[in-house]
């Protein structure tokens, strides 16, 4: 009843936003190596009918015109650092079995396709909705007899950036519904929450006042499908449970732990107001 | 206008400090200027500088210079811990003398890059560059 | 030897003689400054990258000297004329004594 609530009242302050929240979107389109077209707004999904927004935006649109001229090309896109180590990665043998990620997956560029573009996702035999880090390790640990990568250490980004430009330009589409409703509804839930000292939720900045400015920050939408993007700030790449930590401590809250099933629903649930937007990983961002 | 002894004080702190600050901060650049240029004079003109008004992130800021005919371009950030940023050197197979890379920037600070031509003067150009620091993007 | 450095260069295959090309490099280092500070308050030693050389058939195309504000992951992009075909080299030079070298050729008409 209390989220209903809050949701109406953020619909109808929305309303006065939304206009100049939309004033920021200065159209420019985003084409990679002159070739990759990325899809940077979109209609939004049908489950966020009542946000109070129509266009889904990706962080890029926010982001000054140096930042965003480090995107359009894979040379001056530091991430790719990363993917050229996740390329070894992927062939390099490891693990008892004697296995590499190539042994049963073969080249990445044809059997990684379009496979960032539905994650998270439910794993039946798992029984739980697993995100790419998740399912990595897991075939490290089970099929390859390796040791699991740390959830949000280099090696796990670099194979995640890896896997992200085999669906670069694919639209996000994460399932929402089925075996993963629970976990979704989860990850809504949280998404609306108010955490810590600030007593801000995910809506209050990303729903609420994207194109706002928060002390030097340009608020965007928080979508992810951008991610593991290449921070600035960091030199490096930071993924998605990442940063859900770094706003959660914004807030001046305890947050939760990277990997944990609060933060695998959030980014089923953060990955689903994505649907439509263009796989844009790996991004760069301030 | 009449100033009470502690708007006084305030006052006088404030001109102290502000007259020792400048001062320190270009004896620095004054030595990395004076290494490169042997105390010669630095004209202006022939030299570019391209850098961001607004640099979204301090961490990573790209700048381009460009002095058609140079041997050397020196890059300054003035308000950095120490102003020295790279130095280009251009030998007989550089094509244009220009080069772009990515530099720290500990604060909005002007950015300096001085050229030496080939007959032994030198040119300068700056810009500011505002770094936005903190918000909550961390 | 610092960890992972791994170059990235970018050098078109063919051009005319006496064509201006424009070459890109990266290379995957910390470039730790030397002004940051760890847990227990000690300052982290400067390890950087301090200088970057680009060589065609022998002959200095640029020298770069690098300091610590030069950003981690350095990046450079600059132009060279070549006369003929021949073999760029790239070399990068590391404060610990580590030198990392990378090659291209190129096919001059």
């Amino acid at each position: 009843m209390r989220k209903v609530l809050q949701r109406t009242v953020a619909a109808m302050a929305l309303g006065s936003i939304a206009s100049i929240a939309m004033a920021q979107d200065d159209g420019a389109d985003l084409v990679i190596n002159g070739e990759i077209e990325i899809a940077v707004r979109a209609p939004a999904p049908a489950h966020m009918s009542d946000t109070g927004i129509d266009t889904i935006l990706s962080g890029w649109v926010f982001r000054s015109d140096e930042t965003r001229q480090l995107e359009m090309d894979d040379f001056d896109n530091p991430a790719f650092l990363a993917v050229d180590q996740g390329l070894e990665a992927w062939n390099t043998v490891e693990g008892t079995e004697g296995k590499s990620c190539a042994t049963c997956h073969g080249d990445v560029e044809e059997s990684m396709a379009g496979v960032r573009a539905v994650y998270p996702r439910w794993n039946e035999e798992a029984g739980e909705v697993r995100t790419l880090a998740g399912q990595i390790n897991d075939c490290r640990t089970n099929q390859m007899g390796a040791d699991a990568y740390a959830y949000d250490k280099s090696d796990m980004t670099a194979m995640e950036a890896l896997i992200s430009v085999q669906s670069r330009g694919m639209p996000v589409n994460v399932a929402i519904d089925g075996p993963a409703a629970d976990a979704w509804a989860q990850g809504q839930e949280m998404y609306y929450t108010r955490y810590g000292q600030l007593e801000l939720s995910c809506a209050n900045c990303h729903e609420q006042n994207y194109g706002n400015y928060i002390r030097a920050d340009h608020l965007s939408q928080g979508q992810i499908n951008g991610f593991p993007t290449y921070r600035l700030k960091n030199a490096g790449l930071v993924q998605t449970h990442n940063r859900f930590r770094g706003c959660i401590r914004d807030t001046r809250a305890e947050t939760f732990a990277v990997g944990s099933p609060e933060f695998v629903a959030l980014e089923l649930y953060v990955a689903s107001r994505g649907n439509g937007l263009s796989v844009e990983g790996p991004s760069v961002r301030p | 206008m009449t100033f009470n002894r502690r708007q006084a004080l305030v006052m006088s702190m404030g001109a102290a400090a502000a007259a020792v600050l400048p001062l320190r901060l270009s004896a620095a650049i004054e030595d990395n200027i004076a290494a490169f240029t042997g105390g010669a004079a630095i004209g202006e003109g022939g030299i570019t500088l391209t850098a961001p008004e607004i640099a979204e992130n301090g961490n990573t800021v790209p700048v381009s210079v460009s002095a058609p005919g140079a041997t050397a371009i020196m890059i300054l950030a003035a308000g950095n811990p120490t102003p020295a940023v790279g130095t280009f050197h251009f030998g007989p197979l550089a094509g244009e003398q220009s080069a772009s890379t990515r530099i720290r920037l500990a604060g909005t600070q002007d950015v300096i890059a001085i050229a030496q031509m080939p007959d032994g003067s030198f040119v300068q150009a700056s810009q500011e560059v505002k770094v936005t620091i903190g918000g909550c993007g961390g | 030897m610092a960890d992972n450095v791994t170059p990235r260069i970018r050098v078109p295959r063919e051009a005319a003689a006496g064509e201006v090309i424009e070459i890109k490099t990266l290379i995957s280092h910390q470039m730790e400054s030397g002004q940051r500070r760890d847990g227990d308050g000690n300052i982290i030693p400067r390890s950087i990258i301090n200088r970057f050389v680009c060589e065609f058939n022998g002959e200095t195309v640029v020298d770069v000297t690098l300091e610590p504000a030069i950003s981690t992951n350095p990046y450079f992009e600059f132009t060279a004329t070549v006369p003929e075909s021949g073999t760029f080299t790239f070399t990068w030079y590391d404060d610990d004594g580590s030198v990392y070298t990378d090659t291209k050729e190129i096919t001059v008409s």
